[in-house]
């Protein structure tokens, strides 16, 4: 080994305390670059690898029922590959030993056999029997929250007629890897299930003989789906057709594009953020070190070591911390990555995810190091090396001090000795000091961002359940009921309030774009489902027009007074344009509004609703729910309780969690900038701090003189750090916007805080280790040495 | 004493009459030749004229103290010889190559092939052992003897796995020396090698270059402000404000166990 090697080895030895807090920096990064691109990257493959396999369709329409016969002129659309019909009928289960009302939807399959579109992936047992008609197939989710296996009875409630089934297998398909019912915004596994069973047994029992109510069909390579869709509109429209849409309307695909986009956002927000710290605190860093070697670079040069040698040894230095850096980054990130995708698992319904750590995935990590690595230290080691080696020979020049004008002008007077050699210190190097200041404020931009991110989800799901909805239960009728049902509601035991409302379900469309969703008719005054002004206080409904949630209205690029093209998918299809009469704020979800009234007049039908939404005293739920349950016509009953609790866990098993990682991330960067600056200070300080030690002044003075500079550098990175902090926060506001929900831009005094708080405590603790260095610095040697 | 300088000795007896000494009847052929050499240059805020046109010529195998107050130009005269720094004007020339017109790279190259270092505070890498303080010049000279010679050469064949922070001021000086002999160079430049050390271990230090002087046959230059280690020389050159105030030749050359200050 060459001596100029060892000499590498041994100065990163020697600098292991600052050399360990930059590679956990750029560790820091390239884990959050792992995390975010490995799961991104592994979901997307996984998802494209199932859709494939089972060859999902891409097209789907539901109607009230068309003859088999029509089968053959739907295959001539233009445009259409493959197409099958089905039939699916909303169900009602019983699960033995399960006592909560259980819905399903309960699917048709060809005759014991896979279909050709959205096939089945088994996990367990088999299809059931050509020719049986007591044997389905369900669910994964559904079979592992209830425990359920092949071979299991279940009793099934179809068009009010009860059947008992077996499963004969448990299935996972394409269509429903999210899998949630239509009006929920998570999975409830417990409550909601899918199964499947024999076409012709389906048809017997709800009444669907030689007819089909659902289509599923995929494209020909090239063809335009909104072509498609159109040929099928026409074909089906005078069969009750109520709705075509291609997999972007499909819940479980959109669902799961929305989770893509987040993680995209994501693995370009995160890492670039903490890259951008990461290079800037190398090169501050690294410009110090290098300063520290001047003397020895110039002993180098005057061996005749080439600048291209010594540039290269300044390189490897560095290249070897980002090395490390980088290897502790992608097994931390690998690890995470991995558990992360355990908690995807959950949510996500694939046979399995393929998790894995592609080289690119590695290589861009480490190109992304390097160039932040290049960025930061490039100047400094070509700068340091460029010195002529006469130049660093010479004795140090008396640094050039000047009185400021803040210190004649102000306290000038008023400071004493060591404090005003540490504001000419600072004041001396402005652009060092406001460097260090501005490597403190990132970090505490970092822990800022970090902590927004968990204060946000809370206040989110704060206001979507303690403002928006403020109903214990939910509930929807089938079909529209007349407006007297409220009053049979109120006689029910234990409900406290009722309101009732009618859901219609609907396209919009505005200019090319469309979005299909719910017209939500209400009171004009709701009191347990607030509609809420962009200053979060509750608003009336106008008496006409339409109200968007602001994020669908700026999706579909509208403004308010704008006419909206509404495309009704309930009966006869129609379209009505509405005017946008204002918009709602609302955190979770998107939705269209006006009063009921108007509403039943949009769908030319008398005072109608098909849902209502109850206060309860919660003592009589259970009586409740048995009532209500005896009803006829009621559909669905939800806890809102149960759906807090649900999004509350799957926003903290996802965004949370990243959001977790990441204050503890910028923690240990917020400490290692702190210590690192510290560090530096104190070298570039000990012989002074010796030489006043020597001339008689106290310990604490001499250490004063060190930590008071921490202190000051500290005090002044606060509130830029908070600024660039809300920069951060606004970024990852902007990225993380989609329609199932939109974190607020509210930081809150705990995110300023932590903040603040963080570098602190980081400053602290880097402040007692220097005085505890200072207490063992051997003045007399220190004083000895040459600079 | 080398034959060179005897024979210059010989044919021109000391005194300060030549300053430039062009021409030296039988002395050794020309190391270094430098003529009006002018270096100015600023330090924090005063511009310093460090040389003012001198002239100089050293010749191979010779021993040479230069003298001068602080501020003299002696130290920068070295580096500009060395091709450590460039001179704003005059010319230098190392054996017929102009040393003032070189590149860059042209002067790393003269200085790993040719020139060894010794400074007054060692500047020795505190990171590394003596004898890896020594292979880092033998790592890139194209003729280099082996770092456990050139340590011996010093007195220091047990020491050589210390680290300077080991070993005491004298032992680092000759590690430094060492560290200058061992790529085997045609001269040595050292700038006040005996500068931070007590007297007794200055005589080791300085016994240490006469012995390679001796030896080896390299020229070596010598920077002190300590008139008294002229004593030992071939010949003294004296500086003042940046000239060359007088060259002097040594009748007797006295070695460096005779001398104390």
């Amino acid at each position: 080994m060459r001596a100029l090697d060892r000499k590498l080895l041994r100065d990163i030895a020697t600098l292991k305390g600052q050399a360990a807090a930059i590679a956990m920096v750029i560790a820091s990064g390239v884990m959050t670059l792992i995390i975010s691109v490995t799961t991104y990257d592994a979901l997307r493959l996984t998802q494209q690898r199932f859709y494939q396999d089972m060859h999902f369709a891409e097209v789907f329409a539901e109607l009230k029922r068309a003859p088999e016969s029509l089968v053959e002129r739907l295959r001539e659309t233009p445009g259409l590959n493959l197409v099958e019909t089905r039939i699916r009928a909303p169900v009602r289960l019983e699960v033995p030993g399960f006592d909560d009302p259980v819905r399903g939807l309960l699917l048709s399959l060809p005759d014991g056999r896979q279909p050709a579109l959205n096939r089945f992936h088994l996990r367990e047992g088999d299809l059931p029997e050509s020719g049986r008609s007591d044997q389905v197939v369900v669910s994964d989710a559904f079979a592992e929250a209830h425990g359920l296996r092949a071979g299991d009875a279940l009793s099934v409630i179809i068009d009010g007629r009860l059947s008992r089934v077996r499963i004969s297998g448990i299935v996972l398909s394409p269509e429903f890897v999210y899998q949630i019912a239509p009006t929920d915004l998570l999975p409830d596994y417990r409550r909601y299930a899918i199964l499947w069973m024999n076409r012709r047994a389906l048809a017997r029992a709800y009444g669907m003989d030689g007819a089909f109510n659902s289509i599923v069909a995929s494209l020909q390579a090239g063809a335009s789906e909104a072509g498609v869709i159109d040929g099928l509109e026409r074909a089906l429209s005078p069969y009750g057709l109520v709705i075509a849409h291609g997999r972007d309307d499909l819940h479980s695909h959109r669902f799961l594009s929305d989770e893509l986009q987040q993680l995209r956002a994501q693995a370009v927000i995160l890492p670039g953020i903490f890259m951008l710290v990461s290079a800037f605190l190398l090169n501050i860093v690294m410009t110090r070190i290098i300063r520290t070697q001047r003397e020895q670079i110039a002993v180098l040069k005057a061996f005749g070591y080439g600048n291209g040698t010594l540039a290269a040894h300044f390189g490897l230095l560095t290249g070897l911390i980002v090395l490390t850096g980088w290897l502790l980054g992608v097994v931390l990130g690998a690890w995470a990555a991995s558990g992360l995708m355990t908690l995807y698992a959950e949510y996500f319904r694939f046979p399995e995810i393929r998790f894995r750590l592609q080289a690119w995935v590695m290589l861009l990590a480490l190109g992304v190091a390097g160039a932040a690595a290049l960025i930061g230290t490039g100047r400094a080691v070509w700068q340091a090396v460029a010195v002529p080696p006469a130049e660093a020979m010479r004795p140090a020049v008396p640094a050039r001090f000047r009185r400021g004008w803040l210190e004649r002008k102000l306290f000038g007077r008023l400071l004493d000795q060591p404090t005003r050699i540490i504001v000419r210190n600072l004041a001396r190097q402005p652009l060092k000091s406001g460097l260090s200041v501005l490597g403190i404020a990132m970090s505490a931009g970092l822990l800022m961002m970090g902590t927004y991110q968990l204060d946000a989800v809370d206040h989110m799901i704060d206001t979507q359940y303690r403002l928006v909805n403020r109903m214990d239960v939910q509930l929807s009728f089938g079909n529209p009921v007349p407006t007297r049902v409220a009053g049979e509601l109120r006689h029910l035991p234990g409900v406290t309030a009722v309101e009732t409302h009618r859901s219609v379900p609907v396209r919009l469309i505005a200019g090319h774009r469309r979005y299909a969703t719910a017209i939500l008719g209400l009171d004009e005054s709701p009191g347990l489902r607030q509609l809420l002004d962009a200053r979060q206080r509750p608003q009336r409904l106008p008496p006409e027009g339409l109200l968007l949630t602001d994020y669908l209205a700026r999706d579909l690029g509208l403004a308010v007074g704008d006419r909206v093209e509404v495309e009704v998918l309930e009966g006869p299809r129609r379209r009505v344009s509405i005017p946008l009469a204002g918009v709602v704020d609302e955190p979770i979800g998107v939705s269209a509004y006006m009063t009921r009234t108007a509403l039943n007049r949009v769908m030319r039908e008398g005072p109608a609703v098909n849902g209502a939404w109850l206060l309860i005293d919660q003592d009589q739920s259970q009586a409740l729910f048995d009532s209500l349950w005896a009803l006829p016509g009621v559909s669905s009953i939800g806890l809102i309780s149960d759906a807090e609790r649900g999004i509350r866990e799957y926003m903290g098993d996802t965004v949370q969690m990243f959001a977790l990682v990441f204050v503890l991330l910028a923690g240990s960067i917020a400490f290692a900038v702190v210590y690192n600056t510290a560090r530096i200070t104190f070298a570039e300080r000990a012989r002074d701090l010796a030489t006043l030690e020597v001339l008689g002044h106290s310990r604490l003075a001499v250490s004063w003189i060190l930590i008071g500079e921490i202190v000051i550098l500290t005090l002044l990175a606060i509130p830029l750090g908070w600024a660039i902090g809300a920069g951060f926060c606004w970024a990852i506001n902007h990225a993380f916007s989609m329609d199932l929900f939109r974190i607020p831009l509210l930081i809150t005094p705990r995110a300023f805080a932590v903040a603040a708080g963080g570098v602190v405590v980081a400053s602290s603790i880097a402040s007692l280790m220097m005085a505890r260095r200072l207490g063992r610095l051997d003045k007399v040697s220190v004083l000895k040495a040459v600079e | 004493m080398t034959e060179g300088a005897r024979a210059r000795m010989n044919a021109e007896p000391g005194q300060g009459g030549d300053p430039v000494g062009t021409s030296r009847p039988g002395a050794g052929s020309i190391v270094f030749e430098a003529r009006g050499l002018t270096k100015t240059y600023r330090m924090g805020e005063v511009r310093i004229e460090a040389l003012r046109g001198v002239d100089l010529t050293l010749y191979e195998g010779e021993l040479v103290v230069m003298l001068g107050a602080s501020g003299s130009g002696k130290s920068t005269l070295l580096n500009i010889m060395g091709g450590l720094d460039t001179a704003t004007s005059g010319t230098v020339c190392y054996r017929g190559q102009d040393l003032t017109r070189a590149s860059q790279a042209a002067l790393t190259a003269f200085r790993r092939d040719h020139v060894g270092f010794v400074f007054q505070f060692y500047n020795l890498i505190a990171s590394l052992t003596a004898r890896e303080n020594v292979e880092i010049v033998t790592d890139i000279s194209p003729h280099p003897m082996p770092a456990e010679r050139a340590l011996e050469l010093v007195g220091l064949a047990d020491r050589m796995d210390h680290f300077p922070s080991q070993m005491s001021g004298g032992e680092q000086q000759r590690v430094a020396i060492a560290r200058a002999i061992a790529k085997q160079p045609a001269v040595l430049l050292c700038d006040e090698p005996t500068g931070a050390l007590d007297s007794r271990t200055g005589i080791r230090v300085l016994e240490a270059l006469e012995q390679i002087n001796r030896e080896l046959r390299t020229t070596v230059a010598i920077i002190t402000h300590n008139a008294m280690i002229g004593e030992m020389a071939d010949r003294v050159v004296r500086l003042r404000d940046g000239l060359v105030e007088s060259v002097m030749d040594n009748a007797h050359r006295r070695t460096a166990s005779e001398m104390s200050w």
